[in-house]
Order: structure tokens, then C-alpha cells, then sequence
């Protein structure tokens, strides 16, 4: 087998990017695929704790790359959900304790086991990026539809093109539909003909996301989520499913209508 | 229909803001995390001038300059000698 590594990052932080990891890797794995999640964050550990995991860790990333354990022992399996494996960040050690020649070999391994291996980066361009996409095929990029994350995403595309990763793809995450209606928020083609990427989803800004964290439940396992539809739709095209992009127009006011209308 | 889009303030729409101060800040981003971009393009510039008049490369300076509504590429090139 050789599985496919993708790194989640974004420039910007606090945009989503743990949030994305956990609810794509959990889809993969419910579809069936043998998906392993690493926390590249180093010192501020949180894939674990969004995936409800933080309870059964003994070994992470450091004690793998440093031999003091072997890989396997280091992997956490959910119980809920066959397939789904995590390695989680070391909390305590330093943010250079991995050299990126580590996190490639790492993923050259993975790779034999797995059919994905996502990577949740931490924010920022430092080492920490620079650790996440070391071993990277692909990316994805998450932002917000605001004028500083579609910035610091555009660096990112550009930075991602000196690792040879030239076509990654882009989550616009926590869209609203109702600013985007008032038009005080960015929509989607506005973010998509700026970072000019191929568009992987859009997920709106959804409670169910406080809620599933909350529980350590990702909301693409939960059927009545909308956030976790819009996952379970980028999971489909992840694994090369034609899924229409969801229409986030549901409750179209009066005067917006008129206005549509009056349009044609 | 310009009337009720005034109606509707699409003009004043943040987001519209928002989209045009991206525009332009990512020009600069752009040119300077690409580096050498305006180095080959001083560089082709100086050769097609060339063919034309006789210019003193040293001194020749090509940078972008962001204004409030649109950015420009300013080129200052002293030329030496026009050729017939
Ligand atoms: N679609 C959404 N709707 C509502 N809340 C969201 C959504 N996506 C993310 N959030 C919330 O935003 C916060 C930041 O999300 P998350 O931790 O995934 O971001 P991050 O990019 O990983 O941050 P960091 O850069 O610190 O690692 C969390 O509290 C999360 O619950
Ligand atoms: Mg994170």
C-alpha cells in the first residue's frame, strides 16, 4: 500500500485546521480507509482532545521520532470508528525537537500501513510549518472568509510551491450566510478568484462544531449536523467523488428574493 | 435597477472592501514572496529597451507602488543615448 499524506495549515491560526484534520480523517475512516491523524502542533497539543482522545496517550510524536518507542505503540486507536489511528503532538518538549528529515521518514512509513495520513499543522511559517509539510503529497489550505486569512493563505500557496506542492486544495471554513447575504461577508467566489486554488468545500459557520468538540465527537459522525455534511461532501471529493457544492442560500429572506428576481 | 441596488447599499457592502484591499495587498505579498520576479522582469525590460536607446542600467529601478485604489509599476530609467 502507499497512502497518501496530506497537511491541513493555513497561515493564520484559530481558522479551523484541527477542526478540518479531525472531522476529514474521521470521514475517511468511516468510509472504510485507514486514516492515521499526526499533531504536528507541538507544545499546544489539541487534535486529542477535539477527537476525544486525550485520555489514552502514553507515547506522541517525539518519543517516535526520538526511538523511544515504536510507531505502532505509539498510535492511538479510536474505538469508535475502525481505522482511525492518531499520533499525538509531544505537550511538553520543544517546538524544534523534530527536524523535518524526521517527519518524512516518519511519513514514509506511514505510508506502508495507510491509506491517508493527514497532518494538522500548527500556525505560523516557522519550523513547526516547516516540520508539517516536510512530508507532505498534498495540501490542504483552510481559511475564513476574512481579509487577514485569505492573506496569510496566499503565502501559504506560495510557500507550498517551493516543497512542489503546486495544487493544493482550499476549505473556506465558519462561512455565514446571512452576512455573506447582507454583503458584509466575502463568499465563496469572491475567496476562490482571489487565492485562484481548487475549491475542496465550503463549511459554514455551525454551532454543531462547539457541540461535537465539546464531546470529543467529530460532526461529520453526526447525521443532523450541517457543518458535518459539508465534511462529509469534501471527503467524498477527497476520495474523487463529483459532489455539487452545497448551497448555503437556505432561508432566503423577503427582500432578497425581490431583489434576485428584479436581477434576472 | 440602479436605483434599488442603491437601495440595497451594494455598493457601500464591506465585503466589497474587503475584496479590493485583498486585491491589493496581495499584489505586493505576491511580487515579493515570488523573489526574482521583478529581478527577471528589470532584467527583460533593460533588453528590449536596449534594442532602442542606450540605458544606464545601474541606476535603473522598477518597483510596484501601492496607491489607495490601484497599485502601478513605476520604472525610472535614465537614458543615455537615443539609437537611430
Ligand atoms: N465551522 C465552524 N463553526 C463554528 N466554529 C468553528 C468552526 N470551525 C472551527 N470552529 C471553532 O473555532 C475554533 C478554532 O478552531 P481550530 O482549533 O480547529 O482552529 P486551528 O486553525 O486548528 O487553530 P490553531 O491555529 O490554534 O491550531 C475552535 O473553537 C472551533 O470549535
Ligand atoms: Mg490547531
Amino acid at each position: 500500500m502507499s497512502g497518501k499524506v496530506i497537511v491541513i495549515t493555513s497561515g493564520k491560526g484559530g481558522v479551523g485546521k484541527t477542526t478540518t484534520c479531525a472531522n476529514i480523517g474521521t470521514g475517511l475512516a468511516i468510509r472504510g480507509k485507514k486514516t492515521v491523524l499526526i499533531d504536528a502542533d507541538i507544545g499546544l497539543r489539541n487534535l486529542d482532545v477535539v477527537m476525544g482522545l486525550e485520555n489514552r496517550i502514553v507515547f506522541d510524536l517525539i518519543d517516535v521520532v526520538e526511538k523511544n518507542c515504536k510507531l505502532r505503540q505509539a498510535l492511538i486507536k479510536d474505538r469508535r470508528f475502525d481505522n482511525l489511528y492518531l499520533l499525538p503532538a509531544a505537550q511538553t518538549k520543544e517546538k524544534d525537537a523534530v527536524k523535518p528529515e524526521q517527519m518524512v521518514e516518519l511519513c514514509e512509513e506511514l505510508k506502508l500501513d495507510f491509506d491517508y495520513i493527514l497532518i494538522d499543522c500548527p500556525a505560523g511559517i516557522e519550523h513547526g510549518f516547516k516540520n508539517a509539510v516536510a512530508g507532505a503529497d498534498d495540501a490542504i489550505i483552510v481559511t475564513t472568509p476574512d481579509v487577514s486569512a485569505v492573506r496569510d493563505a496566499d503565502r501559504i500557496i506560495g510557500l507550498l510551491q517551493t516543497y512542489e506542492i503546486t495544487d493544493p486544495k482550499l476549505v473556506i471554513n465558519r462561512v455565514r450566510p446571512d452576512m455573506v447575504r447582507r454583503g458584509d461577508m466575502m463568499d465563496v467566489n469572491d475567496v476562490n478568484d482571489i487565492l485562484a486554488i481548487t475549491l475542496l468545500g465550503v463549511v459554514p459557520d455551525d454551532q454543531s462544531i462547539i457541540v461535537s468538540t465539546n464531546r470529543g465527537e467529530p460532526a461529520v459522525s453526526d447525521p443532523s449536523s450541517r457543518a458535518g455534511q459539508a465534511y462529509r461532501n469534501i471527503v467524498a471529493r477527497i476520495e474523487g467523488e463529483k459532489v455539487p457544492f452545497m448551497s448555503l442560500d437556505f432561508d432566503l429572506g423577503f427582500f432578497e428574493r425581490i431583489k434576485r428576481f428584479l436581477k434576472k | 435597477m440602479d436605483f434599488i441596488n442603491r437601495f440595497f447599499k451594494e455598493d457601500t457592502a464591506s465585503k466589497n472592501m474587503a475584496v479590493e484591499r485583498l486585491r491589493l495587498v496581495l499584489v505586493h505579498d505576491r511580487a515579493s514572496v515570488s523573489t526574482g520576479l521583478m529581478e527577471s522582469l528589470k532584467e527583460e525590460m533593460f533588453q528590449v529597451i536596449s534594442k532602442y536607446m542606450e540605458i544606464d542600467e545601474k541606476n535603473m529601478e522598477v518597483k510596484l507602488n501601492a496607491g489607495e485604489r490601484s497599485t502601478a509599476l513605476i520604472a525610472n530609467i535614465p537614458v543615455k543615448k537615443i539609437k537611430r
